[in-house]
């Protein structure tokens, strides 16, 4: 980064800024509260590395959307096309190296999920890059457009997924070395969800460390509270937008290779089908705030399947009540992002 | 006089339906101060945002260093070597202070010289350096804004209201801040409605109502000249000290 004399010309003994640690305490906490309704600690420990591959699935899948509603104002509700888009492009992977896939190699099976992975993210930068150009641009400004449009958006694009691989179902294959699971005693952890985990504090710490670190971070952090005083100062914010639009689609598709390994089936609704997942976390992070993402991902997911365990019928309405309990302590969310 | 460094002829800007500026003529001398006075509502934040880029011009012409900047978008022209303090700061309150001074220096590391001598003309921001800026008094935050658009030379620095709503304290601080300024050649146009900090900065003076230019000149006459004081801003020097 290019600070390099501001930081030696500032005295060492300044103060630094605070933590907020309360939000961050609240998974560790609700961890432990759920210990005891749980009661036995091995299946609490598998509940809670279940919880985690959730929260960091639905974090890749919401990421890109909270930094493009914190950007650049508009509510994507197109957002879900790119999961799902990203989801089909594994096709693309799977049909000529299918042998990957079942081949008894843990190399070669990580190989064919990375590969997945890149194709999809490149699939979902360019479509994101067209959604941008065709349907998002014309709106700019306007909520209620933006809505009905993105909706129409998402549509049209799932129209097109059924007529290029069909209507029904498809079945994909989870690689041969990440099926099955980790048993450590009476802990059992499917081996998928720990590389959901691995992959998802992967990207976590790669954003954090992109919009802490360097000059595209700080550009992006700054544009999200003033768009104005970014381009006073002499910075083009509008491709800064388009860039976060399409890196935002493109960290939708890779959530979205995630969630089709973790389903094993595809279909052209299932990112349709989690954006009432994502909304809900955007929001108890506070929109715009990818630590707040982060968090309010993990919370929901930790609280979903605890609920499920604990008291299966209240499962359907626990992000609902998160998400209450959250904006009553919080009403902007976990970590408010200042806006102009 | 020497030659301006910026020449608006004849500028109308329109917001909307409103029509707020009305042919809008006057010239920034290099190297000086200029001071745009007038009441509330006369058209000085329309004048500045429309220099920058940020309100069009519906008519009229902007010459910058020789070069006509009516229609360049803002970042353009801020890089043409403009730098803008709004009324209201704009400062990035989620980054630290450090990060608003580090984004301002576009082309590169802040020189450490500047960085000093920046450090010195504004104390305090040195004690906030790694806060949010957002912790900032309002003081503190104009003190921000003001390094953030010196961070890097600029030909010109347009700076809207520096002093309000401040304490006397800061205002005298300000006012300190921007005869050094002056003195390191800076060329300014600041908009100003305490007539004391005015008459204590400016070389020139451009004084505007109802979005139109009613008088421009040297700022000492006007200082001189009571009854034009009281004409042109219905004020006099003696009720601002």
């Amino acid at each position: 980064m290019s600070d390099m004399a501001a930081q030696s010309s500032a005295p060492a003994e300044l103060p630094r800024a605070k933590t907020d640690w309360l939000p961050l305490l609240l998974v560790p906490a609700l961890a432990v509260l759920a210990l005891p309704f749980v009661g036995s600690p091995s299946t609490w420990v598998t509940l809670t590395v279940a919880g985690l591959a959730m929260g960091m699935m639905i974090f890749l899948m919401a990421s890109g959307l909270t930094l493009v509603f914190g950007l650049m104002d508009i509510i994507n509700f197109g957002h879900g096309v790119f999961i799902s888009l990203g989801a089909y492009a594994t096709l693309l992977v799977l049909g000529p190296l299918a042998g990957w896939a079942t081949a008894d190699s843990i190399g070669l099976n990580l190989a064919l999920l990375g590969l997945c992975i890149l194709v999809a993210m490149g699939v979902t930068a360019l479509a994101g890059a067209v959604f941008e150009r065709v349907i998002v641009r014309p709106v700019y400004g306007s909520h209620l457009k933006q809505i009905l449009v993105t909706m129409g958006g998402l549509i049209v694009t799932e129209q097109l997924i059924h007529a290029l691989w069909g209507a029904s179902p498809i079945p994909i294959p989870l690689p041969q070395s990440l099926r099955g699971a980790f048993v450590l005693g009476d802990i059992v952890m499917e081996r998928y969800r720990v590389v959901a985990v691995a992959i998802g504090l992967i990207v976590f710490i790669g954003m954090q460390l992109l919009l802490n670190r360097t000059r595209i971070g700080l550009l992006i952090r700054a544009g999200v509270e003033n768009p104005e005083m970014v381009e006073a100062l002499g910075y083009r914010i509008r491709r800064l937008f388009v860039s976060v639009f399409i890196a935002g689609s493109a960290l939708a598709g890779l959530g979205g290779v995630m969630w089709a390994f973790y389903r094993q089936t595809l279909t052209a609704g299932m990112g349709m089908e989690v954006m009432v997942l994502v909304f809900i976390v955007i929001i108890i992070g506070g929109l715009g705030s990818v630590g707040g993402c982060f968090v309010g991902s993990i919370l929901v997911a930790l609280v979903a399947n605890y609920v499920g365990f604990i008291e299966p019928k209240l499962a359907l309405i626990s992000n609902i009540l998160v998400m209450a309990l959250v904006l009553i302590w919080r009403p902007q969310g976990l970590f408010p992002v200042a806006r102009r | 006089m020497t030659e301006p460094l910026l020449h608006l002829s004849g500028v109308h800007t329109h917001i909307g339906p409103y029509h707020i500026l009305h042919g809008v003529d006057f010239a920034v001398p290099a190297g000086e101060l200029t001071m745009l006075l007038g009441r509330n509502g006369a058209g000085k934040t329309t004048t500045l945002r429309t220099i920058m880029g940020l309100w069009q011009a519906s008519s009229g012409r902007i010459r910058f260093d020789g070069s006509d900047i009516t229609t360049r978008a803002t970042p353009d022209i801020a890089r043409a070597g403009i730098a803008y303090v709004p009324e209201a700061m704009g400062i990035f309150t989620d980054l630290t202070v450090r990060e608003n001074i580090v984004l301002a220096a576009r082309s590169g590391p802040v020189d450490k010289n500047r960085l000093d001598w920046i450090l010195g003309l504004f104390p305090a921001l040195k004690r906030f350096w790694n806060l949010p800026a957002g912790n900032l008094s309002g003081g503190q935050k104009q003190m921000l804004a003001i390094a953030r658009a010196i961070a890097e030379p600029r030909r010109l620095l347009l700076i809207d209201e520096p002093t309000k709503g401040l304490a006397p304290v800061m205002v005298r601080s300000m006012i300190e801040a921007f005869k050094a300024l002056k003195a390191s050649g800076e060329t300014i146009l600041l908009v100003e409605q305490n007539f004391y900090a005015a008459s204590a900065l400016g070389d020139n003076v451009v004084v505007m109502d109802d979005g139109r230019i009613v008088h421009s000149g040297a700022m000492s006459d006007l200082v001189a000249d009571k009854d034009l004081q009281q004409r042109l801003l219905g004020l006099s020097l003696d009720a601002h000290q």
